[in-house]
């Protein structure tokens, strides 16, 4: 279990201010100046070694995502781009960060943007956060403010600058592509990979889109030392990381946690357990939406890692974790994030636009029952030609959580078939 | 993916200017983006056009802010109607929109949607009280799933909602009173509502970690 000594967010919960004065208390922009006179290659070491994971869902090493940029600058700029457009279901972890911490978020833009040779960071903030919004301002000023960020940031020589962008409320903008296109100012659908952004990215330039807690853990990490960053959590899954619950539990919250932690500790210690106690769970989305759910026997054991929950045909995701107890229409739920990836569908893809409409009609009938035994298989099969077979990974994320209900949740989708089609004869006799 | 709909022309305003307050905003937003990359002021300057005018966009107000970026009138509209946040109808004074993603249903949000239904007799997307004060969007995930079930208004999110919570904010909205948005159960932010089980240690400290503590004199300068 982490330590209170181990924690990066500080101020996770708002108890403290979270203007530059609180932030300079809790340790923000002590050294900064320090820590740039390191060179670009050294932080980008130290950012492998620690072994960081990127924290938006991917889980790739942000270190090494970095050393794809190129090395010098030519007649393009490099640009740093902040996925704040948190909207995976079940994620509510960096909007903490944002209005809470902003400072760490700054502080990590100028530290990142210098290792990457980028001239200015873009926050793409999700639009709804709109009191999110004013804080971040606010912070950012405050910076410029007092010589952090702008023309010579901290003293460093090095000029930088930290936009904030604002969305308006567009799920696919948190794929990293479809964000430059919306940050661009047009519809947010995804691009073709590659050119990856590394290389053509924002206005076609070197761009690395990065995650709010992959950046506003940034500095801790120089501060505090690869090392001590790797010795919090397992091999390959180092560092601490904030877990959001939700749901069936009974004292729903976000956390700052190892990796590695195991689910059922998470749950009992922090979020005041399961609904009705331990037994009464049925299932556990463990990542955001998108990643398939977890049953119970899996929930008792499993480990709260990229890895780890890998191995079990699932994905940390976000790390948003989504609880239902044996009270819940599991079949509803899923349905609910069918409708949900319907609705968010950019429309770009043909097997992603028509299949989640199409997956979502069936849901809804197998919500009922009102379907034959053999579309269960069908509706399998159809999941399988969308998930990998669109541009972005939306129609995996819409494939997904299906194929988890019916790989752990066929009995009740056919139990549910047969009543209803028995109901239905009772109706035509009576 | 879903479909918006337009204003009728009758509801379509005959024209569109920025007042002083907005250009100066505008003025402000194009200096953030390098020259030449001024379309991606496109979501700022439709956010302000429609703050200006009442929470919905008139197609007068995309004309204008496709000619203020140099942008062909399809592509301001293309923007408009792709992303939820924008209005192309006009809505009442109080927005609501309830969460109803998978995290809030599973809290509750049923229960949300039928106290709006009850209160305000509104069940349908971009249906208005008759009055002109409410229209109900039902909307997907919010980003504040442990504060679950939450409903947005306007640009406030007022979190931990049940079926009398929802009520209590619909009559305070009623009574010309603006009710303080975040947690309506007086939680502090997202954490435990039984209370807290990490950074207890650092409650006194004022959130200054250990190590930094120790180091912080030296620091100093």
């Amino acid at each position: 279990m982490l330590k209170d000594k181990d924690r990066i967010f500080t101020n996770l919960y708002g108890w403290f201010r979270s203007d530059i004065v609180g932030a300079r208390e809790r340790g923000d922009w002590s050294n900064t100046t320090e820590i740039l006179k390191m060179s670009q290659e050294k932080i980008i070491d130290v950012v492998k070694s620690s072994g960081l994971r990127g924290r938006g869902g991917g889980g790739f090493l942000t270190g090494l995502k970095w050393s794809f940029m190129p090395k010098e600058v030519k007649e393009r700029p490099h640009y740093l781009v902040v996925n704040a457009d948190e909207s995976e279901p079940g994620t509510c972890k960096d909007r903490e960060i944002v209005r809470h911490d902003p400072h760490k978020l700054i502080e990590g833009c100028l530290i990142g943007g210098f290792a990457i040779r980028a001239s200015t960071a873009f926050i793409y903030l999700r639009g709804e956060f709109y009191n999110e919004a004013l804080i971040l301002q606010k912070a950012i000023d405050e910076a410029y403010d007092a010589g952090l960020i702008g023309k010579n940031a901290c003293g460093s020589g090095y000029d930088f600058n930290v936009i904030l962008h604002r969305g308006a409320g567009a799920y696919i903008c948190g794929e990293e592509t479809a964000l430059l296109e919306s940050l661009e100012g047009k519809k947010g659908q995804p691009r073709l990979k590659p050119p990856f952004p590394a290389s053509i990215g924002l206005y076609g330039c070197p761009t690395t889109v990065n995650n709010v807690e992959s950046i506003a853990v940034i500095p801790t990490i120089l501060r505090r030392g690869a090392g001590w960053f790797a010795s919090i959590g397992r091999p390959k899954n180092y560092g601490p990381k904030i877990f959001s619950i939700s749901g069936h539990v009974n004292n729903p919250c976000n956390v700052e946690e190892e990796l590695g932690v195991p689910l059922k500790e998470l749950i009992n210690k922090h979020a005041g357990g399961v609904i009705g106690g331990w037994d009464n769970l049925l299932a556990v989305i463990p990542g955001g939406s998108s990643v398939p759910l977890l049953p119970k026997s899996t929930c008792d054991e499993i480990l709260m890692d990229f890895d780890s929950l890998r191995e079990v045909h699932s994905a940390l995701g976000t790390a948003a974790v989504i609880v239902m107890n044996k009270q819940t229409d599991v079949i509803k739920a899923i349905a609910r994030l069918s409708a949900f990836y319907k609705h968010e569908s950019c429309g770009q893809c043909t097997p992603c636009r028509e299949g989640t409409a199409w997956m979502s009609r069936v849901m809804q009938r197998m919500v009922r029952g009102d379907a034959d035994i053999e579309e269960i298989d069908i509706l399998e099969d159809v999941t399988r030609q969308v998930e990998g077979h669109t541009i972005c990974a939306l129609g995996d994320a819409a494939a997904w959580p299906i194929q988890g209900m019916i790989r752990n949740f066929r009995p009740e989708m056919e139990r549910r078939i047969i009543a209803y089609k028995a109901n239905q004869q009772v109706k035509s006799i009576t | 993916m879903t479909i918006k709909e337009i204003a009728d022309d009758n509801l379509q305003p005959k024209s569109f200017e920025w007042t002083d307050e907005s250009q100066l905003m505008i003025d402000n937003t194009l200096k953030q983006y390098p020259v030449g990359r001024q379309a991606s002021a496109v979501i700022p300057l439709l956010n302000i056009a429609q703050r200006q005018n009442s929470n919905w966009l008139p197609i007068k107000a995309i004309e204008l802010i496709a000619d203020t970026l140099d942008m062909p009138r399809i592509r301001v509209l293309e923007v408009a109607t792709f992303y939820t946040m924008f209005n192309l109808i006009p809505v009442g004074k109080w927005f609501l929109q309830p969460c109803t993603t998978t995290p809030c249903w599973l809290r509750g949000s049923h229960e949300v949607m039928s106290c709006i239904k009850d209160k305000l007799g509104l069940f349908e997307d971009y249906a208005t009280t008759s009055d002109g004060q409410f229209t109900l969007l039902e909307v997907e995930c919010l980003g504040v799933c442990a504060n679950a079930p939450v409903l947005q208004i306007n640009d406030n999110v007022y979190e931990d909602l049940n079926y009398d919570l929802t009520a209590k904010l619909i009559q305070n909205l009623k009574n010309g009173e603006r009710p303080k948005y975040g947690s309506m159960s007086n939680r502090q932010g997202s954490m435990p509502k039984d209370g807290p089980t990490s950074l207890i240690s650092l409650k006194k400290s004022d959130g200054v970690p250990a190590w930094w503590a120790k180091k912080k004199p030296a620091a100093k300068g």
